[in-house]
């Protein structure tokens, strides 16, 4: 199994290591719940290194990254960052990513553990008269991410740099946290405002204890997949491998306002604008259960007569909100607040409701 | 390791207590480590017939669903609704939280059960 820089340290802190897509990370130090509740009142700490980073350089690289992915890039400043899904030619999600913009020639890639190498390969196979240069520098890094209300406040103890000149969705490559130098930016994947760090390697462990130790007073506490993914779902972020695969559109998934269809060309624009414009035969909803049980992805969602009508992408109980939630890819007729659908639990069949989504206000700091 | 003498145990990590002909059967405290956080129980039904190694119930934790199976064959006649309201008393108090209460038809599956001693050995070889 492949090990991220702070494998030893989660070791000594107690961590539960799984084999999370090859990588040996914790599911959860203590408790999932109380990961997730420290996240979402005090501080959380997350060990990401796992994630992957391409960079892209050189003459063409703003055209080339622009025709890769389904957002648009042309009017990003220098230091900003935005999401996006990319596309095969036919619609279908190759993964979804952050794009940072360091200048005109240099954008920084951060992109899904499970697809770091299929994703260099796409890229690299899409690259014909582009004048750019390709690198996978995913193993150069580890990546920490700072998040919850009380993130800003642990992190700003540790170094001089204004933390509120990072401003939402943007970086600064030059911080210095206790004499480590890293790259902080204000992003994450739990809802709630936060920083991830990208820092070299071998100063990983060392950033994550002086973080945990700056955080120890504030509530913090070191948090695992488990928690990362019940915050996740309740913010309604995707998750690459559930609500987005290679056979499940950005339009089907509701993220068509990260799809600029004006944009002058893209891979899978033809496929994608006419869905849009013909509506997707299939959506993405909410659902809450009404009947007890709780919905797992892969599930099958039923209609009133049994008829199959799609499947669970996601489903958990939410720590939050106290109910059992779930994301489904159901036909779009089904996607109206409060319809009711019914999900195949070990073959009984459990009543839910269509629910808006997210479950859970995001709080980011804009 | 933290066990309740007088207890009986499978390898699956159900508990049972034997009171006469009933058997009352929860999940052991090293089933509700591995487990994490419990958010659900699916309570089984008063009156179903049961074989032993069949799915007794289903308990559910943030991440996953685990199936209890039936350390023993009979009939339910008793299950612990409270459950219901209060899934983390299987994480609070594992030997309290009972699950259900099997009439057992062949008390020689008893036999088949392990003393707390011989399921102490047994989880330290599963670690």
């Amino acid at each position: 199994m492949k090990k991220t820089p702070i494998n030893e340290l989660h070791k000594e802190l107690g961590g539960k290591l799984i084999d999370f897509g090859g990588w040996e990370l914790p599911v959860l130090y203590t408790s999932i719940i109380e990961e997730h509740n420290a996240v979402r009142e005090n501080a959380g700490l997350f060990d990401v290194s796992h994630m992957g980073e391409i960079t892209i350089k050189g003459r063409d690289a703003k055209d080339f990254v622009n025709y890769l992915i389904t957002n648009d890039i042309k009017n990003m400043k220098e230091q900003q960052i935005i999401y996006t899904p990319m596309c095969y030619q036919d619609g279908g999600t190759v993964d979804d990513l952050l794009v940072y913009k360091k200048n005109e020639q240099d954008y920084f890639l951060v992109v899904n553990a499970s697809n770091v190498l299929k994703d260099f390969k796409w890229i690299s196979d899409q690259v014909k008269d582009f004048k750019v240069t390709i690198n996978n520098v995913s193993n150069d890094y580890a990546q920490i991410a700072i998040q919850g209300p009380k993130a800003e406040m642990i992190l700003q103890k540790l170094t001089s740099t204004s933390l509120q000149q990072i401003t939402f969705f943007t970086f600064n490559e030059a911080v210095d946290i206790n004499g480590i130098k890293a790259l902080v930016s204000r992003t994450g994947y739990t809802g709630e405002d936060g920083f991830e760090i990208y820092a070299d390697a071998k100063d990983g462990s060392e950033l994550f204890s002086l973080l945990l130790h700056a955080g120890k007073d504030h509530g913090i506490l070191p948090c695992g997949l488990g928690a990362r993914d019940t915050l996740r779902f309740e913010s309604a972020l995707p998750l690459y491998g559930h609500e987005l695969t290679k056979d499940i559109t950005p339009v089907e998934a509701g993220l068509t306002y990260f799809i600029k269809p004006e944009k002058d060309k893209f891979i899978g624009k033809d496929k994608i604008v006419k869905q849009i414009e013909e509506k997707p035969k299939r959506r993405l909803v909410g659902f809450e259960m009404i009947d007890k049980g709780i919905a797992r992805s892969e599930y099958t969602v039923l209609d009133e007569e049994g008829n199959k009508i799609g499947f669970v992408t996601s489903g958990s109980f939410s720590p939050s909100l106290q109910k059992n939630l779930g994301l489904a890819l159901v036909e779009r007729s089904y996607r109206k607040r409060d319809t009711l659908i019914y999900i195949e639990v070990r073959n009984k069949i459990k009543q839910a409701k269509v629910v808006k989504k997210p479950f859970y206000k995001k709080k980011y700091k804009k | 390791m933290n066990l309740v003498p007088g207890l009986l145990y499978s390898k699956e990590h159900e508990w049972v207590k034997v009171e006469g002909n009933d058997a009352y059967v929860g999940i052991t405290n090293y089933a509700q480590l591995q487990l994490g956080d419990i958010v659900y129980v699916e309570i089984p039904e008063v009156d179903d017939n049961i074989k032993k190694g069949e799915v007794l119930c289903t308990v559910e934790s943030v991440k996953t669903a685990a199936d209890v199976f039936s350390p023993l064959s009979g009939i339910i006649t008793k299950v612990n609704e409270e459950l219901d309201d209060e899934p983390e008393k299987v994480n609070e108090q594992p030997y309290e939280a009972w699950l259900a209460v099997i009439t057992m038809s062949d008390l020689t599956q008893l036999d088949e059960l392990l003393d707390e001693k011989a399921y102490a050995k047994y989880c330290e070889e599963e670690e």
